[in-house]
């Protein structure tokens, strides 16, 4: 075992290229855990009703807002602030859903998108526009005793990062579970494969697609409240930019597939922290869209899509 | 020399083989049918031929030029301005345009004043543009719709939409017409006017016909020749009189006392 | 009789205009309601251009503020670099002019290139990549030190006035309606109806989509250099995503594919923003809903794809009028049902 203890500025004191990419990798994978599980609320909802939720990103900020006061008001453990958050997101999604996506069913994908694009500028507003949020940024408490646990030399973890991995893996099985054990999951499945033939077998549309945006916009909230411990900080606008990563990272998994979101999240956060620490940080936001962008022009199924042509 | 010919023609998506082993030869001035069950791929062939789908396998060749073979297709709208039209299943009329701007589309093809001019509206767009809205009317006019030339395309009834689409593609000024399904959902009476019409316009603008339809009166009544196809292949070739008859296409797809 | 009557309409806007610059001058207007009428022209040039890309092409861009901001920056650093691109013996009025034209060519150069690659796609993918592309430009602006990065280039004089904007307001109105009344027009117009029909009548779609953005881009580019010019500086953060929302609300407010719509609209939004610039949270929640309701009973927009035209108001104030004129009869004879 090597002193921890150096003196001078030798090779033995310089992290070693494998121990920097393995660090980054824990890294990123704690921040890919959290994309991941924005991306999911993404994938399923286009999934099912092609339908680009912009306004999934602001689930996102709502989740952590709620946990914020679910801690900070009620006086709640960490534990319990999420869930609550999952609970009043999953019930704002369906919500939403009701009133400003149902009508759009039939119409236009650009009008629905349109709308969406509303629903998130209304989120953003109405959270300036209340009292006990406003405009600037609030703390986010500490909940969990910050610890470092090295893994090895120069290679740490700390416990807030394993946390938000441990809940997004856990939750991402939940999520598989649901959709492949159960009889919703089923109907969810049928209905993103062919939404009137499922009708027709019995199934209810309506129901199963209230059902996806509640999952989604769980985990989105579970998301936030996971941010916000890692960050420490929440803000009305903390939504856009990682709803957007989240929306790529969908992407390029192939949106719609869930495995797909669950690897780009990984594979964004991995990149926009090896990014970072390559002193780009300044840019760091536009190799998300550059990486949009050539998914969408060389391979716009996504890693694991497959081409679907349109019936003429 | 064959207008249209097809070698080997297939496609498949994905596990699906939609069309294989297609291979069929149009001369100048035939009216030809192409019939068979739902699904049997017929306007996936329409929809290669037109080069909206990119073949797997085999080739085309259009007035002896090869439209494409697989690796290498041409885009859908060169093929139409080499002189290939054809209408939809379901009828693609641009809805909130009027009767007469629909038929104007299909001279845009040939139109020879660039951007500027249409900027300023100076220079040959007056001229230009004059003519086109006279030889649309004059189109018009043989089809019995200069009547309603400006009304929106939506608000025709469902005969004269279908008129005015086989009317727009046919402005085009194409060698090849393919119609899929023009007898859709039309009553005896129009279906024999549109039979009238099919003849009419063969005669008249001096074409090739290949015609899809379900409407066995029409099939019979007009076409010369015949193709039959089922599960993506074609089970029989030849004439209304020997297709009537034969046990393959009645086992597929006719049924007994045709 | 069409061609004289676009000759009236012209006239008719040019009037305006010099009716309304004389009051400016003889300060019946103040400064203040100058500037709220000068962005008023900027948003008309800015919402017409948009409005062919989605309202006229049907296509869908989400990142028009990133052209603007091309344009802008563009003209920016002609007009304060005396011998950059223009030889130094222009200056003053005239060189703003030239840098508003270049400002635009470049916009148009860069929208070439963003619709090139991607016009190929659908609907929703087309807007999530018009917006990256707008971000991206945004952010290699934020980064970008010889134009003062994310404080933002200073120092502009300040060429724009009403005149000026109105002029760019009329002038692009008139050229994008003219290309819409062409060949050329009915070309995006046909793709925004059907675009596999229109391909299969052979037009050469993505082609067309393609002109349709360029287009736009050029006049997006135009705007922001007028932009630029009268707010005294551009920098990243008034060309921001918010600023594409802005303009597309306008769009889709007036009408997907009404000239006419989106000049009313531009103009109802620009006093609407001034009148509750106070309230600013309140005045984007409004907006918001008024986007998610609008797309929800009328998505065409308020005035869909139809135009207002000299004839309409004619006839609309000709039937106002007579029904003042005529008195209702109380002995009406009984009239069949309909």
């Amino acid at each position: 075992m090597r002193p921890s203890f150096k003196v001078n500025a030798r090779s033995e004191n310089r992290l070693t290229i494998t121990q920097q990419v393995i660090q980054q990798l824990i890294n990123g994978i704690s921040l890919g855990s959290v994309y991941a599980l924005i991306a999911l609320g993404y994938t399923m909802v286009y999934g099912i009703i092609r339908l680009i939720n912009f306004a999934h990103g602001e689930v996102f900020m709502i989740g952590a807002f709620v946990g914020y006061f679910a801690i900070t008001v009620l006086g709640l453990p960490f534990i319990a602030a999420i869930i609550i958050a999952m609970v009043f997101c999953a019930i704002l999604g369906m919500i939403v859903e009701r009133l400003a996506y149902k009508p759009l069913r039939k119409a236009h994908r650009v009008a629905a998108l349109m709308t969406a694009v509303g629903v998130s500028m209304f989120f953003q507003n109405a959270a300036i526009a209340l009292k006990w949020i406003g405009a600037s940024p609030k703390g986010f408490p500490r909940v969990i005793e910050v610890q470092r646990y090295h893994i090895m030399e120069n290679v740490s973890i700390t416990s807030d990062r394993l946390l938000t991995m441990g809940v997004a893996l856990l939750l991402m099985f939940l999520l598989q579970f649901i959709v492949h054990k159960t009889l919703m999951g089923k109907a969810m499945r049928a209905v993103s494969l062919d939404k009137d033939t499922a009708q027709l077998m019995g199934i209810n549309v309506d129901k199963t697609i209230s059902f996806t945006f509640a999952l989604g916009s769980a985990l989105a909230a579970a998301a936030g409240v996971l941010f916000a411990l890692n960050y420490g900080v929440v803000v009305y606008q903390m939504g856009l930019l990682p709803g957007l990563k989240a929306f790529v990272s969908a992407v390029l998994g192939g949106i719609g597939i869930i495995p797909g979101a669950m690897l780009g999240g990984m594979l964004i956060g991995i990149v926009e922290v090896s990014v970072s620490a390559a002193g780009y940080s300044m840019v760091r936001d536009a190799v998300a869209f550059t990486i949009l962008i050539l998914v969408l022009l060389v391979r716009p199924a996504g890693l694991f899509g497959k081409n679907v042509r349109e019936k003429v | 020399m064959p207008v249209l010919e097809t070698t080997n023609l297939c496609i498949r998506f994905g596990g699906l083989t939609a069309v294989s082993d297609f291979n069929i030869c149009l001369e100048d001035g035939e009216l030809v049918g192409l019939i068979g069950p739902n699904g049997a791929g017929k306007t996936t062939v329409f929809n290669l031929l037109t080069g909206v789908y990119e073949p797997t396998e085999g080739a085309i060749s259009f007035c002896n030029e090869a439209l494409c073979s697989a690796g290498k297709a041409l885009q859908p709208y060169r093929i139409t301005m080499k002189g290939m039209a054809r209408t939809f299943q379901n009828i693609r009329l641009f809805k909130e345009l009027s009767v007469i701007d629909n038929v104007k589309i299909a001279y845009h093809q040939n139109v020879k004043y660039g951007l500027l001019p249409a900027f300023l509206h100076a220079g040959p767009y007056a001229a230009e543009e004059k003519e086109i809205e006279k030889k649309a009317i004059d189109f018009l006019e043989i089809f019995n719709l200069h009547g309603k030339k400006d009304e929106q395309a939506k608000n025709l009834p469902y005969g004269e939409q279908r008129r005015l689409e086989i009317a727009r593609a046919l402005a085009t000024n194409p060698k090849l017409l393919l119609l899929d399904e023009p007898a859709a959902g039309m009553n005896p009476q129009e279906t024999s006017q549109l039979m009238e019409l099919i003849r009419f316009i063969r005669d008249k603008f001096k074409l090739t016909i290949l015609l899809i339809e379900h409407d066995m009166a029409l099939v019979m009544g007009v076409c010369e020749r015949i193709y039959v196809l089922d599960y993506g292949k074609i089970i029989a070739h030849g004439s209304p009189a020997e297709i009537r008859c034969d046990p393959k296409v009645i086992e597929a797809y006719l049924g007994e006392a045709v | 009789m069409k061609r004289f009557q676009s000759l009236l309409q012209i006239l008719i806007a040019v009037g305006i205009g010099l009716f309304l610059q004389v009051l400016i001058n003889n300060g019946m207007i103040n400064p203040y309601y100058a500037h709220v009428m000068t962005n008023m022209c900027i948003f008309i040039t800015a919402a017409v251009s948009l409005n062919l890309i989605n309202g006229i092409c049907g296509q869908f861009s989400l990142g028009h503020a990133g052209f603007m901001a091309v344009g802008g920056y563009t003209a920016a650093i002609i007009t304060k670099n005396t011998s950059l691109f223009v030889p130094a013996m222009i200056s003053g009025q005239p060189r703003f002019f030239l840098a508003t034209l270049i400002g635009g060519i470049v916009a148009a150069f860069i929208g070439l290139l963003v619709g090139l690659p991607s016009l190929r796609l659908r609907g929703d993918y087309l807007a999530i990549t018009t917006l990256g592309f707008g971000e991206i430009i945004r952010i290699l602006l934020l980064n970008w030190q010889f134009v003062g990065g994310a404080s933002g280039y200073f120092g502009l004089k300040k060429y724009t006035n009403f005149t000026w904007a109105y002029i760019l307001a009329i002038i692009t109105i008139v050229i994008i309606r003219n290309f819409i009344q062409s060949s050329h027009g009915r070309a995006c117009i046909s793709i925004r109806e059907d675009e596999i029909a229109a391909e299969t009548m052979g037009v050469p779609t993505t082609r067309y989509k393609v002109i349709a953005f360029v287009i736009a881009a050029f006049f997006a580019g135009t705007a922001g250099s007028m932009m630029g010019h009268v707010n005294r500086m551009v920098s990243p953060a008034s060309f921001t995503f918010m600023l594409s929302i802005e303009i597309l609300l306008m769009v889709v407010l007036g009408g997907l594919g009404s000239i006419s719509g989106s000049v009313g609209a531009a103009i109802f939004l620009t006093f609407a923003n001034e009148a509750l610039r106070r309230f600013r949270a309140f005045r984007m929640i409004l907006y918001s809903l008024m986007m998610i309701v609008i797309m929800i009973f009328r998505p065409k927009g308020l005035l869909g794809t139809k135009e207002i035209s000299l004839h309409d108001i004619n006839k609309t104030m000709t039937g106002i009028l007579t029904k003042f004129k005529r008195p209702v009869k109380k002995d009406n004879p009984v009239e069949t049902s309909e």
